[in-house]
């Protein structure tokens, strides 16, 4: 199979303008038309549901949450990356570019982060002309920080809401064209599977959460929003519901999925209390500008932090890393928290933990100061752990959070799959193998308010796909595979649930396909894997029916597609044979424990083709070509 | 720690529901709510029986998914805080806990502690957006707005659409719901031209879909997980007066 990325010629900063200059519009009176799936409301798919029904697409939109507004774009913190340079540092759509690509260690393909850079400034535009209430100075022009190591201002922010407000922003933009009539919204409804038919995607099915319903949707392009896999590691910053179930449907129907291996696991998070905790909570990089971190030096010492004197301190990221210290980016970070704990020198329930410690600050600054830049964190902290970090210090260790791999797609945003089309966390192709602070919520909203709208247009105008009936054969074998496997799902009749399964093998993830990899770990993996999902499928328990409001039924299914991609993400791993960003493989890194990518074997994108369940995906590769930037070493010593 | 559950159980909007006991044992101080109930789902599935039904995402305070009256309280006893934010550390050993969905006519329960909560989307729908298309924007900075404006929208804004407010009043009122988006988008320049039409439309679909009215007890307030505040209702029913008398 050719990959062909589609890229634009001309140079890099002409390209997106060279594409708009070319491509083929569709007649506003034929908008009418064509009918558009798009799954997912998040950033990402609200925002692309929003705009195409805008420009007078019919739009049938998909969550599988009792409202748009709930998708996992909500929960983001820090902020959003544009180049408007508004601080007057010397930003440019280059710089962002480039801090993009290196910041993926340059494993991203170049011309997409251009246009991802190019395209930043118009989303705050769009943003603020919708309402969203971004933080201003007092003059009311609109306030910058800085953010995940960059060197000028970037980040626009709405305290450490920001995410919230810019998916508010786009779910009202969604809710208009619901009332306009343009999108219909369907809620509490998941996608099961994808229709392909004559290599076109040309619909989906899927299942009513309420009635237990299974129904086909057909559709003149589809288009996928629906986020990332952080949750096969089980516990992860992700929302309860957050799965991979729609990509890896797609993936089983032929569309490659990309570079599963790179996930990102942020340094700090409030660490595991026990074995019921059914998530983690991200408290926000900020922290790390005050807070110091540190563990004993000694291993075992039970003291309490405050008994500890400050020559049996190790703080370690100031020791290795002088020039950055306790700002070290975030993969350097968790992996140095992880070596502490595996030394033993771990602190709180189970050693895994590591302090932040803010009594230096408060001496410097005075408890108000440090209250008024993290008072709602420091509370979020306190409510959680009942601990009050202005006395005592956190506790922080490195959780799951975002995941860069996802479906393999062009330049256009589209899949292997004619008119399959796929945006936001659930591609892969801008982050590389580590994202930056502040630009998923960048890429979602780069991708679904200004990318799709033209990409999608020159799909339909150029190829003018047709629409398949829903009695079509290609939807009545979908359908009939997707109700089997329901039925399959509630006939096992054992004794485990589905959440016992997916936290074993969240463990097994975490421990061999987690912070750092080795060969002999993913290969032990890769054995245990199969016999976790076979047990699964003798001893799993369903209880009640299909045709009823069943959350263990929809858990069942998630963790069903969770225990066959675990081990696409362990081949990947493993083939990958050097490391880079957030694939950090222990064979290669230098003395001093520094990652050592191999730009000569291994700068490609890995896009895999699905060959059956338990045998081995076949490797496709595009080569990354660097036509502006020159590869170079990251360094934060 | 133990304790003794009365759990609202409804097998579908039809069904008359009931309240059942259960009991949880050996759970962790540190355990949050809606994980000693996930204790207890774990318990009900393998023992091969149907688990409590109830609806939660994110876990962290801020999708507004989860939705539980505990003893009584919407979000339970932890002021500021949704429901998958408090803690058993908030209870004591033995204690009996009563867990019942948000009970409203505007939200019919779908199955045990799960509501039917779009009204609230089609409240937004009738008007709660800025009419601006994708693409025709003028830059960010070219309309300043004062700090202070800003930062009232923002917390309006702050709304997470739980519909604790609703299930805390007496009236089952969602007039902090319309009142903290009224406001969101009142205090923005970007706000005005639709200020008198939104307000209009978004009352009428309230009372469409069987809100009930304000009558000023602030049960909203005191159980709104992101505080929004009562004031907000007077500044609603302000730009409603105003709206009205002119659209006349």
């Amino acid at each position: 199979m050719r990959l062909d990325a589609r890229v634009p010629h001309g140079p890099l900063e002409k390209k997106w303008d060279n594409f708009r200059q070319a491509m083929k519009l569709v007649n506003p009176a034929n908008k009418r038309k064509f009918k558009i799936i798009v799954v997912g409301s998040g950033l990402a798919g609200g925002s692309a549901a929003a705009s195409l029904g805008e420009l007078g697409y019919n739009v049938d939109c998909f969550c599988f949450q009792d409202s748009p507004r709930r998708a996992h774009s909500i929960a983001a913190q820090g902020g959003i990356n544009a180049a408007k340079n508004y601080p007057g540092d010397g930003d440019s759509v280059w710089r962002l570019f480039y801090d993009t690509v290196k910041g993926g260690d340059f494993r991203s393909r170049e011309a997409n982060v251009y246009r991802l850079a190019h395209l930043s400034c118009n989303i705050i535009d769009q943003c603020v002309a919708a309402g969203v209430p971004f933080a201003r100075e007092y003059g009311g022009l609109l306030d910058n920080r800085s953010f995940g190591g960059a060197q000028v201002s970037r980040t626009f922010y709405a305290r450490g809401q920001t995410g919230q407000q810019l998916l508010l922003g786009c779910y009202q933009a969604l809710q208009r064209q619901v009332a306009a009539g343009q999108v219909k919204m369907h809620t509490r409804a998941e996608m099961l599977d994808l229709v392909v038919s004559g290599g076109r995607a040309r619909g989906i099915v899927t299942r009513d959460l309420v009635t237990g319903k299974v129904e086909r949707h057909s559709a003149h392009a589809v288009v996928l929003a629906t986020g990332g896999y952080g949750r096969v590691f089980y516990l992860s910053t992700n929302a309860m519901g957050c799965n991979v179930t729609a990509t890896y449907r797609a993936h089983k129907r032929g569309a490659l999925f990309a570079n599963p291996c790179y996930t990102q696991i942020h340094p700090t998070c409030i660490p595991v209390h026990g074995d019921n905790q059914s998530k983690l909570t991200l408290m926000s990089e900020s922290l790390r500008n005050d807070g110091r971190i540190w563990v004993p030096t000694k291993g075992g010492d039970t003291r309490m932090p405050g008994q500890i004197p400050e020559d049996e301190r190790d703080y370690y990221l100031e020791r290795k890393y002088p020039s950055f210290g306790n700002l070290a980016p975030r993969d350097i970070a968790s992996r140095s928290a992880k070596e502490a704990c595996d030394g033993g020198r771990g602190v709180g329930h189970g050693g895994r933990g590591v302090y932040l410690d803010f009594t230096d600050a408060i001496r410097r600054l005075g408890k108000d100061a440090i209250s008024a830049r993290y008072g709602n964190l420091f509370d979020m902290y306190q409510r959680i752990t009942a601990e009050n970090p202005y006395e005592v210090p956190m506790r922080i260790y490195p959780a799951s959070h975002y995941t860069m791999g996802g479906l393999w797609v062009d330049y256009h945003l589209m899949s292997n799959i004619s008119g399959l089309f796929v945006l936001g966390e659930a591609n892969f192709s801008d982050h590389g193998a580590n994202r930056l602070g502040a630009s998923a919520l960048m890429q979602g909203l780069a991708d679904g308010y200004f990318v799709i709208s033209d990409t999608l247009g020159h799909y339909l105008a150029h190829e003018k796909p047709d629409i398949l009936a829903t009695d079509h054969a290609a939807f009545n074998e979908t359908e009939t595979e997707v109700k089997a496997r329901v039925d399959k799902l509630l006939s096992v009749n054992g004794k485990r649930s589905a959440a016992s399964f997916h936290r074993e093998l969240g463990h097994l993830m975490w421990d061999k396909c987690g912070m750092t990899r080795n060969a002999a770990g993913l290969k032990e993996a890769l054995e245990k894997i199969p016999e976790i999902r076979e047990a699964f499928w003798n001893d799993l328990v369903v209880p009640g029916t299909g045709a009823q409001l069943n959350q263990s039924l929809e858990e069942a299914g998630r963790v069903a597609d969770f225990l066959e991609f675990a081990e696409l993400m362990c081949v990947d791993a493993l083939e990958r044979d050097e490391s880079c960003g957030g694939h950090f493989r222990e064979e290669h890194q230098t003395d001093d424990g520094e990652a050592v990518r191999n730009d000569h074997d291994y700068c490609y994108v890995a896009a895999w083709e699905h060959k059956g369940v338990g045998e081995k995906p076949a490797l496709h590769k595009e080569g990354l070509e660097f036509e502006s930037v020159e590869l170079a070493t990251r360094s934060y010593k | 720690m133990n304790f003794k559950l009365h759990i609202w159980r409804q097998d579908g909007p039809q069904d008359a529901g009931r309240m059942e006991r259960f009991d949880v044992s050996d759970v962790s101080s540190d355990t949050s709510f809606l994980e000693m109930l996930d204790l207890l789902n774990e318990q009900l599935v393998s023992g091969g029986k149907e688990p409590v039904a109830f609806d939660s995402d994110c876990r962290e305070g801020i999708c507004g998914m989860c939705s539980l009256v505990v003893n009584g309280i919407p979000h339970g006893p932890d002021r500021g805080a949704t429901v998958c934010q408090l803690h058993m550390r908030h209870f004591t050993d033995g204690q009996e806990i009563h867990i019942e969905p948000w009970r409203a006519k505007a939200f019919p329960v779908l199955r045990d502690l799960i509501v039917d909560r779009t009204a609230l989307d089609r409240i937004i729908q009738a008007g709660g957006f800025i009419s601006v298309n994708t693409g025709a924007a003028p830059d960010a900075n070219s309309i300043p707005v004062p700090k202070q404006a800003a930062d009232t929208a923002f917390e309006a804004a702050a709304c997470i659409g739980c519909g604790a407010c609703v299930a805390a009043c007496k009236n089952a009122s969602a007039m902090l719901f319309v009142a903290a988006k009224a406001v969101h988008l009142a205090q923005l320049p970007q706000g005005q031209p639709e200020r008198d039409d939104r307000v209009l439309k978004m009352v009428e679909q309230m009372d469409r879909e069987g809100f009930g009215n304000c009558t000023n007890q602030y049960e909203c307030e005191a159980v709104c997980p992101k505080a929004i505040p009562a004031v907000f209702i007077a500044a609603l029913n302000r730009d409603f007066v105003k709206a009205a008398v002119t659209a006349q």
